[in-house]
């Protein structure tokens, strides 16, 4: 009986020092490059997965109604961008703001605010999911992203979109720090897909990224560009910035935030 | 097959599994397949993975609200957080409900590896990675998410199709009259011996089916419940659990109980002889201890 008592607190005290070192060894497995890019390999997964479905339907994601807009509406990120550029035109109200659409379309686009008013517009109350957890629901007013890609046409080789942002959340010097996101077609032309300026029926507030921020409803909040300056249609994103194609996933999150 | 026998005296059920003898004289009986052995060797890694790299994930928003929505200033059911003091180092509290808890030291607020006070949630020799990154913690959590769902799956079809859940797991109706007995011999401790030993009591098989066919796929649901892409599609989710907050605080309750259900299943493997338990569950063979009523058998 004794000698079993004693197994038992060995095992016991051996599984919690085992413990410690697989804890600091996966510390080191995560680090390690191999085993990183194993992981990175879910990803695949989870976008073939979901959009096997999202692709046939394109489902819409869940609207709410007026009642459920949260009182206070967290803006993360940037919610002041000190850029000069941005500086200089929110200064004049975002009059001489203008978007650009370019790169792989056949009819490059450079729009001002209200010629952006004067279109199409679809008004969505949805709920935004933070990757870091949180949910807060909103209304949102802008014109469909479909809609601007009819007018600027993109060519056969475009792929994705690379959005332009004007705030450097980075905070460095060079143009790493400048916030991006890209996303695909499949996500660009879904109805809900909007270049949002209004919310709970206001102009864009400066936190939540006046003049126009990305909608894209069915990802995580990372993915909705805020302060948007330039659409650019690409085949390819590796060369911008850090490869990954946006800040956050240059940081390690991942391109597809369905999930 | 165990329905048939079930209301006979334990010495009338034949054995249908290969036994042996161990050099001792205890009989050894085949007890785990090889696809229960593997997926469940599987499992204990993705829980372990998952449960770490979940509370990485919550130390990003260590709050858990009810509903369709929640963040910072919304109402919390639970909320660990960092209160600073003018003078002294910060206190880490709990709120639970309406009850708040000073639970520095473990929770809100610890030492970090350099042993200065750090103000997260959950303590970082528990989180993977233990440094604070939510892009790394959920990178691990949805590898080991979808290697879980594809062991959950393998281990559920074979346990049909081997009949591993009629057989082993399906409480007979004489399990469920004697419940009270089972309940009693857990509380003193009672392992049993003999026959009875050679299958799961009805504790074990209630607690087993409860695991692996509500806890477990319930985690599933509730992690996909959160997905924004995934609900966009299957709309009636957000409806089954209440909306994506209610589903998230679902996801870390159900994962409370399943530590608890992990807790209690290691400490009774302990119990009953920690030795014979791994062997079967690496070899699939397992020693009966003898039935003292029968007597030594040579």
């Amino acid at each position: 009986m004794k000698r079993e008592l004693i197994t038992r607190r060995a095992a016991l005290l051996g599984t919690l020092g085992a413990s410690g070192l697989v804890l600091s060894g996966c510390d080191q497995l995560g680090q390690n490059r191999t085993f990183a890019r194993m992981l990175e390999a879910a990803e695949k997964l989870s976008l073939g997965g979901q959009r096997l479905v999202l692709n046939s339907s394109a489902p819409l994601a869940r609207e709410y109604a007026k009642s459920d807009i949260s009182r206070v509406f967290k803006a993360n990120g940037t919610t002041r961008p000190d850029t000069d550029v941005y500086k200089r035109l929110q200064m004049a109200g975002f009059a001489d703001w203008r978007l650009q659409i370019d790169g792989l379309v056949n009819k490059p686009l450079s729009l001002s605010l209200d010629e952006l008013r004067a279109m199409p517009s679809r008004t969505q109350i949805t709920r935004h999911d933070c990757v870091e957890g949180w949910s807060a629901i909103g209304e949102w007013t802008g014109v469909p992203l479909g809609y601007l890609l009819m007018q600027a046409q993109p060519k056969p080789t475009a792929k994705y979109l690379l959005f332009r942002c004007a705030d450097n959340l980075g905070g460095t010097r060079d143009e790493t720090g400048l916030y991006y996101e890209t996303i695909d077609l499949v996500d660009a032309y879904h109805p809900q897909t909007i270049m949002a300026y209004a919310m709970n029926g206001q102009t864009l507030p400066v936190d939540h990224g006046a003049p126009l921020r990305l909608r894209v409803e069915r990802q995580l909040g990372y993915k909705m560009a805020k302060y948007v300056m330039r659409i650019e249609a690409v085949d390819d994103f590796s060369k911008i910035a850090l490869g990954k194609g946006g800040f956050w996933e240059d940081r390690g999150y991942e391109w597809y935030a369905g999930i | 097959m165990a329905v048939d026998t079930a209301d006979q005296p334990t010495q009338a059920q034949t054995p249908r599994r290969p036994t042996r003898l161990t050099r001792g004289g205890k009989e050894l009986i085949y007890r785990h397949s090889i696809a229960v052995r593997l997926t469940h060797w599987v499992n204990v890694l993705c829980f372990f993975v998952l449960l770490m790299s979940g509370m990485q994930i919550f130390n990003a928003h260590p709050m858990l609200h009810w509903g369709i929505k929640g963040a910072e200033t919304d109402p919390s059911i639970l909320s660990i957080y960092a209160e600073e003091q003018l003078d002294g180092p910060p206190i880490g509290w709990t709120q639970i409900g309406s009850a708040k808890f000073n639970t520095t030291g473990w929770l809100g607020v610890f030492r970090d590896r350099d042993g200065f006070p750090s103000g997260r949630a959950f303590h970082w020799r528990v989180t993977l990675p233990s440094y604070q990154s939510l892009a790394e913690g959920r990178r691990w959590h949805f590898f080991f998410a979808w290697l879980f769902a594809i062991n959950g799956l393998i281990y559920l079809i074979h346990s049909f199709v081997a009949r591993h859940v009629q057989r082993d797991l399906t409480p007979t109706r004489a399990d469920l009259r004697n419940i009270g007995r089972s309940i009693l011999d857990h509380l003193k401790l009672k392992h049993p011996r003999g026959e009875e030993a050679k299958r799961y009591n009805v504790l074990q098989k209630l607690t087993y089916l409860i695991v692996a066919f509500v806890l477990l796929p319930l985690m599933i649901l509730t992690g996909l419940t959160m997905s924004p892409g995934v609900v966009s599609a299957a709309h009636f989710l957000l409806d089954i659990f209440g909306g994506r907050q209610s589903a998230r605080t679902i996801h870390f309750i159900v994962a409370s109980l399943l530590v608890l259900f992990v807790l209690v299943h290691v400490i009774e493997v302990l119990l009953a002889g920690v030795f014979n338990e791994m062997r079967s569950m690496i070899t699939g063979w397992f020693a009966v201890r003898p039935d003292k009523s029968e007597g030594n058998k040579p």
